[in-house]
């Protein structure tokens, strides 16, 4: 595949280039939005990421409240069977990991394990089917796969971010927050002439654990993004192989199937066990 | 890979989704997944249940059926003595029957030979008591010769 979009003959660099490119839309300097025109500008917005990330959570969330409005305690059908095996499956790794009672971590896992692994699913879809329809509809540039885009992750893990930050306050207070990052891993001492030292020590705490603390939200995006964004990457690749690219294509897909579930799994088990220690006390 | 509005866009997005499920999706489902585990243990408990229930009943009825089998043997034990001692009844009761009727019919010819001896003794004395007066011609004293005529009678 060298040339698509009536575009005329590509190189391999335009090629891979065209497919990590997102669509664009951003406000320039003369407060117009314009389309695609937008390195460097933070008022932009990835309208492919965008579009495919609320659509795919859609999904999730049309598919599961139509399983939940049918549920029943009698015999399940088969596409509810299948909605509560994989609510049933977050609901055990919640309760493993987090002993307190929550209304919220468990639906949010539900929720992060099925959108991610719809968002990482996108990947399994050749890569040039969607590109190419939306280049016939006058789309340029259509990246298909949103967990690719580190706007999307770092979106998701900052919400998680805030999550565990209200949810640390909201069980232990502002002063236990507070405490959490100064008191630790060194406890400062309280008496004598050590006193003298207390403040170095609790700065030093205190600069340990926000790193830990912001590591979190990183960490979390970056392994996810990486994951993706080199799994696709691969994808674009092969695609470049002609036709030798279909027992590869095939190959690489089937490895990514695990990829594109583990992944799903550990951005969700990360987010359980962050928020189970923002609300419990250790 | 620059960092932009879509970061913002997304955890909107996020936690909009997360309270959707939240609010309407997680309770109904798990809801109904915990009922129906309550439903099934219940069920398998309602099986075991019946399941000893029916042990239950089959022992009993067995033992029933012992009993009954047990009872009807004596009934049929019985009934055959019964039977026995009504026939040996019977048998006795034909015998005395027999017996009595046998000698009550032996007293009665008994008694009829004893008459007709009587008689056949009156009328043969009375014969001679006739003859003799014949023979004499005249008359005799019947009364005072008759221990003669009686004497005569037993002879005969």
């Amino acid at each position: 595949m060298v040339s698509e979009g009536g575009h005329g003959p590509q190189t391999s660099g335009e090629y891979i280039q065209h497919h990590l490119q997102n669509l664009q839309v951003c406000k320039d300097e003369a407060g117009e939005w314009v389309w695609n025109h937008c390195a460097g500008n933070p008022m932009t917005v990835n309208v492919d990421s965008m579009f495919w990330s609320i659509l795919l959570g859609l999904v999730f969330v049309v598919w599961f409240r139509s399983a939940a409005k049918k549920s029943s305690a009698d015999k399940p059908g088969r596409l509810q069977a299948l909605v509560e095996i994989i609510v049933d499956f977050i609901d055990g790794c919640v309760k493993d990991t987090f002993h307190g009672k929550s209304r919220l971590i468990a639906p949010l896992g539900l929720t992060i394990f099925v959108w991610v692994f719809l968002m990482n699913l996108m990947d399994l879809i050749p890569v040039d089917w969607i590109p190419l329809i939306a280049g016939a509809a006058g789309i340029p540039y259509m990246k298909v796969v949103p967990t690719t885009d580190v706007n999307i992750t770092f979106g998701m893990s900052i919400a998680v971010f805030f999550l565990i930050i209200f949810y640390t306050i909201k069980n232990k207070g502002i002063l236990g927050f507070v405490a959490e990052l100064t008191l630790h891993p060194i406890a400062p001492p309280t008496k004598g002439l050590g006193l003298i030292a207390a403040p170095l020590i609790i700065a030093f705490n205190f600069i340990l654990e926000i790193v830990a603390l912001i590591a979190k939200p990183v960490s979390l995006s970056l392994r996810l993004f990486g994951n993706m964004f080199a799994g696709e990457l691969i994808f674009i690749l092969i695609a470049l192989l002609g036709i030798y690219q279909l027992p590869l294509h095939f190959g690489w897909a089937v490895f990514h199937v695990l990829i594109v579930t583990l992944q799903a799994f550990i951005f969700m088990m990360l987010t359980i066990v962050y928020l189970s220690l923002a609300s419990e006390s250790h | 890979m620059d960092i932009n509005l879509t970061l913002i866009g997304q955890s909107i997005a996020m936690l909009v989704f997360v309270w959707f499920c939240m609010k309407f999706i997680w309770p109904p489902i798990l809801g109904a997944i915990e009922e129906r585990q309550e439903q099934i243990t219940e069920g398998l408990a309602a099986a075991d249940r019946g399941q000893k229930k029916l042990e239950q009943a089959t022992a009993e009825a067995e033992g029933i059926i012992v009993d009954a089998r047990k009872q009807a043997t004596g009934i049929l034990d019985q009934a055959h003595s019964f039977a026995n001692e009504i026939v040996s009844e019977g048998k006795s009761d034909g015998v005395k029957e027999r017996d009595r009727q046998l000698a009550a019919a032996k007293a009665d010819i008994e008694q009829e030979a004893n008459r007709a001896r009587e008689e056949l003794r009156g009328e043969v004395s009375a014969i001679a008591i006739a003859s003799a007066e014949k023979i004499l011609q005249r008359e005799i004293d019947a009364k005072q010769h008759e221990d003669i005529l009686s004497k005569l009678a037993a002879e005969l």
